[in-house]
């Protein structure tokens, strides 16, 4: 579990990686290293340089900025966890992020370095996908954005382009209307999901206004299940809604199989996670 | 011998002497140790499961920078002796011929093929890949049904099949019909495979002196006399000048127990460099070369009566080893473990059972902690808990009306285990109470109502710890049944003391120093315990067997008890008093009214400085080795229970933990501390067993759990808080009256856990027959019950 010989530079500057991206045959960059390094060690990856991004202090840092919550590509999961300003405007995130490993991993572990490596069954590409985030990414022609709905093409594969970094994230604030609900099923607690489900709904009373279903560990990325989201949309959340949208995650959902499910267990825990967000989120509107 | 009163520090919960250094980051664990001129090893495996090794090309790895050498069959044959794990009690036994590296055929992912040997670990693995290994394919026998196929390839040609032992046992006849039954039950439980998971993977340091022609090995192993021995005789080295030191081990459960091919090779690129040579294996190469253990396939027929007394008991183990028996122990532990101590606590007239050990192009199966009673425990009270409930018993009820009665003592099992006493009624009794079975079946009852569906399941266990040299010795294996401690008082009145048993972890030092300390009238402190190191410590067992005090802290009782006598003789002649009178006492030597007559730190001077004072034929000698072995019955059989409440996610398949009770019969406890955390960490290795761990293989014979992320063992968010509590009962050997305590925790915890799962599935006809207990287990078994319409499977149970 040595890794191979490879180059190493700490830049000091985004302009300094981009040209590394550009100059190197197999650059990584490295951030928190959470996943990168035991993939170096195992063998699975040989890269010439890595990149070491964590000098760069503009990608540090969680601020409000009106109705968006930026988070640099450098804050470390842990940092997220504490935040109080992720807690009052992105409640969603806050309840994902303590499912995000375990405090070793989050003490390192970096938000960019999670969105980019871009796993199925992590929690956060799910939850920028449900909030509809937006990426800010820096490249050779400079800043721009990709929406989240956008970013995340296949197992481990986005919307990057090979010179480009991410710079932060920028995640919608909730508004009062909105309901969030997260939950994952995992062997153990800071596992990778086997199935997850991360919810933003709009409520009009008892009515689902708008309604984002983003599953994760359900198929090759990051899913919105927009039929299953159309079977409850404009209506009250009854059994027949319910059952509908079940129903309706065939359409939506590629479940793979793994050793801890196969594709049919996968849409069955799929649909338990549905009925329990939906049901939570109907229940506490009509309370009230 | 009859039973000694015991005193302090003996019954307190001293901490572990080791803990202060391992919390300061102060461990000395073998790659620790520096070495001058030290080059590191790493190993060429085999990518697949069966093969025949065409070639091997190391040319290119030779020529990198900082390969010192690179090391196949040919290259090592002759320089050492194959061996065979076999027992002469077994002469049916297969015992194919082991090399350290394959002469020409590969038997399963991971065995090494060839050794290279560099300046540093990365440069080795760099040149390892360098190394061009042409295997040509042969199609693997990697599960049970083929393995017993009348077609099916032969793992080792000269065996004839894939049958390593068929045994039997019990007063039955196997395969009859049962007769005085109501009703008979069969059923067939599946238990995964597991591995240890050692925090500190298997290490070794191997340094050859050729002026003294002494080889030392440093290595994280449990058994450094056994290991010595072996390696003396593979290795064609005088016993003598071969040392293997054990010092800090972060973990071996029996998996550091026996002998590795790493092992060998180490010494053997040692002797031939002339530097030493270092080996940490890495988490990948520990799946997959590291000994596995527990896959056993189990079917039992159990018989009873409609009063609820059992009257028969038949079970059929099939038990999947690697491609070796592993070597010196073999792989038979676990399942003569199941043969034998399956359902021994009960009062059965009619017991049988059979084992049968088939190759298999995997890993080898050796020990893991608690070998093979976990599965014995597990079959027998599924078995009996499937009884209970045809028969409408609650799970205890069906227990007291088969326990051997507590009067019946000795006696013999019908598998010919002696047991001097067991202990289950109270130790049933204390844990209904611990667990307030009334309050905890009217909370499921309720919490039924709800939809909520939680299990209560017990399990009970008899263990055999301690273990003499019934199995081995005439078996012609080398593996001590006895252990030695040496103690040597300095002239200052502090002793040092060299037990051969070892600590891995269990606080072992601590407690011997306990005992020693206890009959010197010392404080613990005045001990130091020098545990691990073949050649300062007597010949002994090691850590096999939960040994390490009730064979260990007796050999330790009685040196102290010698050494004692020598003070008190030398101290009654100096001030004229009958040594019978005397007593050691907080550092005195005291008479019968307790008054201090003087030190023990001035006889010792005395006796090292001072023989002007004392007459010419005075011994004077404060060195003492004394030795213990199980010599009444050939190993300390012990009892528990153990119960788990559970709840399990019918939507989900998914199990919690909600609560874990222990009660156990450890005796005379030394360190009622160490015991319970021995117990408690037992019992995690066996949550493990029951809801996650699992090494799998494919049907080529590819292994697909190589990482801790595919392996997945208990964390401490999974463990529910564990409650021990103990029952004391004698025993038939030694005076300290100690039984083991190491493996009692694992015995039963899965045991326990499964019956729990059942009984929260209970009310939805579903059952689990699978280890580990996995969401998909318990999902598959709800859809099959609601499948399988809603006849309850025994309709005709009275």
């Amino acid at each position: 579990m040595k890794p191979y010989p490879f180059e190493y530079t700490r830049v000091s500057s985004l302009e300094e990686a981009v040209t590394l991206l550009q100059r190197e045959d197999e650059p990584r960059i490295i951030a928190g290293g959470q996943s990168l390094v035991p993939i170096l060690a195992m063998r699975l990856a040989a890269p010439s340089r890595l990149i070491d991004i964590g000098g760069l202090s503009a990608l540090r840092g969680i601020e409000r900025r009106g109705d968006v919550l930026r988070i640099g590509a450098l804050a470390r999961h842990a940092e997220v966890m504490a935040s109080a300003e992720v807690a009052e405007a992105v409640p969603l995130l806050a309840r994902a992020i303590s499912h995000v490993a375990h405090p070793a991993v989050r003490n390192r572990g970096t938000f960019g370095g999670s969105v980019c490596l871009a796993d199925p069954a992590a929690e956060l590409p799910a939850v920028c996908t449900a909030l509809g985030a937006t990426f800010e990414v820096f490249g050779s022609d400079g800043l721009r954005t990709i929406p989240a709905r956008e970013f995340f093409l296949d197992i481990y594969e986005t919307a990057l382009a090979p010179d480009e970094i991410l710079v932060a994230a920028q995640l919608p604030v909730a508004c009062p209307k909105e309901r969030f609900g997260f939950e994952e099923i995992a062997r153990r607690h800071g596992d990778f999901a086997i199935v997850g489900l991360a919810v933003r709904a709009r409520m009009e009373g008892t009515l689902f206004a708008e309604l984002d279903l983003c599953f994760f560990g359900a198929s090759p990325r990051p899913v919105l299940a927009q039929n299953a989201a159309r079977a409850v949309i404009g209506q009250e959340l009854t059994d027949e809604t319910q059952q509908a949208a079940v129903s309706a995650l065939t359409a939506d959902l590629d479940p793979q199989e793994d050793a801890q499910a196969d594709a049919e267990m996968r849409l069955h825990l799929a649909g338990v996670l549905l009925k329990r967000r939906l049901a939570e989120i109907a229940g506490k509107e009509r309370q009230q | 011998m009859s039973k000694q009163i015991l005193r302090a520090p003996i019954g307190q919960s001293a901490p572990r002497e080791r803990a202060r250094r391992f919390a300061t980051g102060r461990g000395r664990y073998t790659d620790d140790a520096a070495s001058l001129r030290g080059l590191h090893a790493a190993f060429v495996r085999s990518p697949i499961a069966r093969g025949d090794i065409l070639e091997i090309d190391c040319d290119a790895a030779r020529d990198m920078d900082g390969v010192v050498a690179v090391l196949t069959h040919a290259d090592i044959a002759g320089r050492y002796r194959p061996w065979r794990a076999g027992n002469a009690l077994l002469p049916e036994m297969k015992a194919p011929e082991q090399h350290a590296l394959p002469p020409s055929r590969v038997n399963y992912v991971g065995e090494p093929l060839a050794m290279v040997v560099a300046t540093s670990r990365a440069l080795a693995e760099d040149a390892a890949e360098q190394v061009f290994a042409d295997i040509d394919p042969l199609d693997a026998v990697a599960d049970i049904e083929t393995a017993l196929a009348p077609d099916s390839p032969l793992i080792h040609e000269d065996c004839g099949s894939n049958l390593c032992v068929s045994l039997t046992s019990g007063n039955g006849k196997f395969g009859a019909d049962f007769e005085d039954a109501d009703l008979v039950i069969e059923d067939t439980l599946d238990f995964g495979r597991h591995t240890a998971c050692p925090l500190e993977t298997r290490s070794m340091l191997a340094e050859y002196d050729p002026g003294s022609e002494v080889l030392t090995l440093r290595i994280s192993h449990q058994c450094p006399h056994q290991l010595q021995a072996e390696l003396a005789k593979i290795l064609g080295l005088g016993q003598h000048r071969l040392r293997v030191i054990s010092e800090d081990v972060g973990g071996a459960y029996g998996l550091k127990q026996q002998l590795y091919q790493e092992d060998v090779l180490v010494c053997l690129a040692a002797m031939q460099t002339g530097r030493p040579v270092r080996f940490v294996a890495d988490r990948l190469e520990a799946f997959a070369s590291d000994n596995h253990a527990r896959e056993h396939r189990v079917s039992a027929r159990i018989a009873v009566r409609k009063d609820g007394r059992i009257t028969g008991f038949e079970l059929d183990d099939l038990f999947p080893i690697g491609a070796y028996p592993q070597y010196p122990r073999t792989s038979l532990g676990e399942g003569n473990h199941v043969l034998r101590m399956s359902a021994a606590g009960y009062d059965i007239a009619d017991f049988r059972s059979r084992l049968r050990l088939l190759f298999q192009n995997k890993a080898l199966i050796g020990h893991y902690r608690s070998v093979g009673h976990p599965v014995a425990c597990a079959i027998t009270e599924h078995m009996v808990d499937r009884a209970a409930a045809a028969l409408g018993l609650a799970p205890e009820t069906i227990r007291l009306r088969n326990f051997l009665s507590d009067d019946s003592y000795p006696r013999e099992t019908p598998t010919g285990v002696h047991l001097h006493y067991l202990s289950q009624h109270a130790c049933l009794d204390r844990l209904l109470a611990d667990m307030d079975i009334a309050a905890l079946r009217s909370e499921q009852a309720k919490l039924r109502g709800q939809g909520i569906c939680r299990g209560i399941g017990i399990a009970s266990f008899v263990e055999l710890t301690g273990t003499g040299n019934g199995f081995y010795g005439p078996g012609g294996i080398d593996v001590s049944g006895q252990d030695g401690c040496t103690l040597k008082m300095e002239p200052s009145g502090h002793v040092r003391c060299m037990p051969s048993v070892t600590d891995q972890g269990q606080g072992t030092d601590t407690g011997i120093a306990q005992i020693v300390a206890s009959v010197l009238g010392l404080e613990v402190a005045d001990i130091r315990v020098l545990s691990g190191d073949s050649e300062i410590t007597p010949h002994g067992g090691g850590a096999w067997a939960s040994r390490g005090i009730s064979t260990g802290g007796e050999a330790a009782w009685q040196a102290a008890q010698t050494l004692r006598e020598q003070l008190l003789l030398v101290a009654g002649h100096l001030h004229q008093r009958d040594p019978a009178t005397l007593e050691l006492t907080e550092g005195h030597v005291v008479d019968a009214s307790g008054a201090q007559i003087t030190t023990i730190s001035e006889v010792a001077h005395i006796c090292y400085f001072r023989h002007d004072l004392l007459p010419d034929d005075m011994p004077t000698e404060l060195m003492v080795t004394r030795h213990a072995v199980p010599r009444a019955q050939l190993f300390q059989a012990t009892n528990g229970i153990q119960a788990a409440y559970v709840e399990v996610d019918t939507d989900t398949g998914f199990t919690r933990l909600l609560g874990h009770w222990v009660v156990h019969d450890g005796g005379t406890l030394i360190n009622p501390k160490l015991v319970e955390e021995q117990i408690r960490g037992g019992v995690v290795q066996g949550l493990g067993a029951a809801l996650l761990e699992e090494i799998r293989y494919d049907e080529d014979g590819q292994l697909l759990t190589a990482t801790m992320a595919d392996y997945l063992v208990p964390m401490a968010s999974d463990v529910p808080d564990i409650q021990v509590s103990h029952v004391t009962s004698g025993t038939a050997e030694g005076a300290l009256g100690a039984k083991g305590v190491g493996e009692a925790g694992v015995a039963g915890a899965s045991g326990a856990v499964l019956n729990a799962v059942n009984d929260a599935l209970g009310p939805f006809g579903a059952t689990v027959r699978q280890m580990p207990i996995s969401p998909r287990t318990v999902l598959t078994a709800l859809r099959a019950a609601a499948a399988s319409a809603t006849t309850p499977p025994f309709e005709d149970a009275p």
